[in-house]
């Protein structure tokens, strides 16, 4: 039977909805318990979310202050401490659990599977390789513990309502302080949340510049939708890096995505694929894009886009 | 003075559109561009400005895989790496964590000051070397990293994650992987070319290393193409937009 832990995510006080998906894919393994294993300096806000959800028979806390801040190297030898005992460790596949999930699988002295979009069974993964032109089915060796990364556009949340027990855990595990947090950028958009939006609406290079970026604002808060970009507006210095959406940037699954001068290459595409309906504008009718998009328009998208939010908003009215 | 370790993959160039063998047994790779993995690219350039500011004078480039792998070394060298090592695997993909305890061998041996790597390998997209070599080697790792100052025996980086920006100070040595917008690799001159063909690149085997391949990694199965988005409709005015949204029930 599995016995799954998952490490959780949390920013601000609030869990990251990376965890609820980790535990979505752990619930995908049919039988099994589910842990999920909190580390924070200030635990109790966050073991209460945790706990709620839906499937998780037991939330494990690490309270200290070196867990104020998430440095892998600080949180690895707790959670490999942690880990023992259970048949699976899953963590996000966001930045936090693709910098930790590594080093505590080395720790373990075990490899890792990254980025599973499906569990065929306890030991049988697929995951995307070659920016997701290639689906590949992976075997973890029996007799050990599997470490895991969850793709993130290909779980749904778990819900609420569950009732996990919440326990302080003790481990022993020297702690290094050769790694120190320093300051991190805070987001100040009310805008949704690119990796969990429902709606994403996105710019390329065709913006040509960071004032025209702006254009984009007023189509996404008629939609409701977050504002993404593809690599080359960030490359451009248009937007901030966190807002990149592609192979080596976030990879997304929203219900709508609007790309609007973005033309679509490998790399973007990889990142939207799992999209329910794709948008795309663009000037040149033979942009790569068209090749994926549910609905295109050849057009200047310095016209369609006033137009569509000025029409998007009537509509509400 | 010391040394910068920085690893150099092979693999199917970013502009290929790889496709999956009929038998699933990989991807077609014969008679397709191969090239340096793009983040490698950026290690190594950050590798060498840091060399050019006199912090350190030797930047080392390893390569692990094919023997066909010399040739993305060649391009190292000519970038400006002093010399080359290829540690020869035959027989498909190496493990990250295989990986890893090739760069920990090479690290104890080495004594860098730095190992650069990149943030994944555009292949089989893992990203897990850098961070199982800090493991290994109970060194900091920074990953992601868009801007990288050292000063001294510590090193300020930024790191690129999803809330936006991140600043950690580390000691050195540590392991940094490298994102996109740390540098913007230098291209290679013909000259530099000729020069690199001087300088010494060795070959070595995971044995003579002593170290042992690690059996503990996920093992490939197969290989499928992913399911194709088909080509939908093409509107012509901003109110068919409109329309067609409304119908497909998104608005």
């Amino acid at each position: 039977m599995t016995q799954i832990l998952i490490v959780a995510e949390h920013g601000n006080g609030r869990l990251n909805p990376s965890t609820a998906k980790c535990v979505s894919c752990a619930q995908s393994f049919g039988e099994g318990t589910i842990d999920i294993a909190l580390l924070a300096a200030d635990v109790a806000p966050l073991a209460a979310e945790a706990a709620a959800l839906m499937g998780v028979r037991r939330v494990l806390t690490l309270e200290r202050p070196e867990n104020a801040e998430p440095l892998a190297a600080v949180y690895a030898p707790q959670v490999a401490a942690l880990a023992e005992g259970y048949t699976h460790l899953l963590g996000p596949s966001t930045t936090f659990g693709k910098d930790l999930m590594p080093r505590v699988a080395a720790l373990l002295g075990v490899g890792q599977i990254s980025d599973v979009m499906t569990v065929e069974s306890a030991n049988r993964f697929v995951r995307p390789v070659y920016a997701g032109n290639a689906l590949m089915t992976v075997e973890a060796p029996a007799g050990q513990i599997a470490v895991a990364t969850v793709r993130m556009a290909s779980f749904q949340p778990a819900a609420g309502g569950g009732s996990a027990s919440i326990e302080a855990a003790t481990v022993e595990a020297s702690l290094p302080s050769h790694t120190r947090f320093l300051s991190r950028t805070q987001a100040k958009s009310d805008r949704p949340d690119l990796q969990t939006a429902k709606r994403v609406v996105s710019g390329g290079r065709a913006l040509a510049s960071a004032e025209n970026f702006k254009l984009l604002y007023g189509l996404a808060d008629a939609l409701g939708a977050a504002v993404g970009a593809s690599r080359a507006a960030v490359d451009a210095g248009y937007v901030p890096n966190e807002m990149q959406v592609g192979q080596t940037g976030k990879i997304i699954a929203p219900e709508l995505y609007v790309a609007l001068g973005i033309s679509g290459a490998i790399q973007h595409l990889t990142g939207i694929k799992d999209a329910r309906t794709i948008v795309a504008v663009n000037k040149d009718s033979e942009a790569p894009i068209f090749e994926v998009a549910d609905i295109g328009m050849v057009g200047d998208l310095f016209q369609v886009v006033p137009e569509l939010e000025r029409l998007l908003r009537a509509e509400h009215r | 003075m010391s040394t910068i370790l920085v690893g150099i993959k092979r693999v199917i160039d970013y502009s290929v559109r790889v496709r999956v063998k009929p038998d699933g047994s990989g991807v077609v790779t014969d008679g397709v561009k191969m090239s340096i993995n793009p983040f490698d690219e950026i290690a190594l350039e950050e590798a060498l400005r840091i060399k050019e500011r006199g912090i350190v004078n030797e930047v080392i480039a390893v390569g692990i895989g094919p023997a066909d792998a010399q040739q993305q070394l060649r391009s190292a060298l000519a970038m400006g790496a002093d010399r080359a090592v290829l540690v020869q695997v035959d027989g498909g993909a190496v493990a990250p964590l295989t990986a890893a305890r090739v760069f920990l061998k090479l690290a104890q041996k080495h004594q860098p000051l730095l190992v650069i790597l990149g943030k994944q390998a555009i292949d089989d997209d893992n990203g897990q070397t850098g961070q199982m070599l800090a493991a290994l080697w109970d060194r900091p790792q920074a990953t992601f990293a868009s801007k990288l100052e050292l000063d001294g025996n510590r090193a300020r980086v930024t790191r690129e994650v999803d809330t936006g920006l991140e600043s950690i100070e580390i000691d050195l040595p540590a392991v940094v992987t490298t994102d996109l917008r740390l540098n913007e690799p230098r291209y290679i001159k013909l000259p530099d070319i000729m020069k690199a063909k001087k300088k010494p690149l060795d070959t070595t085997t995971l044995a003579e290393l002593g170290v042992e391949a690690a059996a503990q990694s996920p093992r490939a199965v197969k290989f499928t193409p992913p399911p194709v988005r088909s080509r939908g409709i093409m509107v012509k005015t901003v109110d068919e937009l409109v329309g067609a949204l409304k119908q497909r029930g998104v608005i």
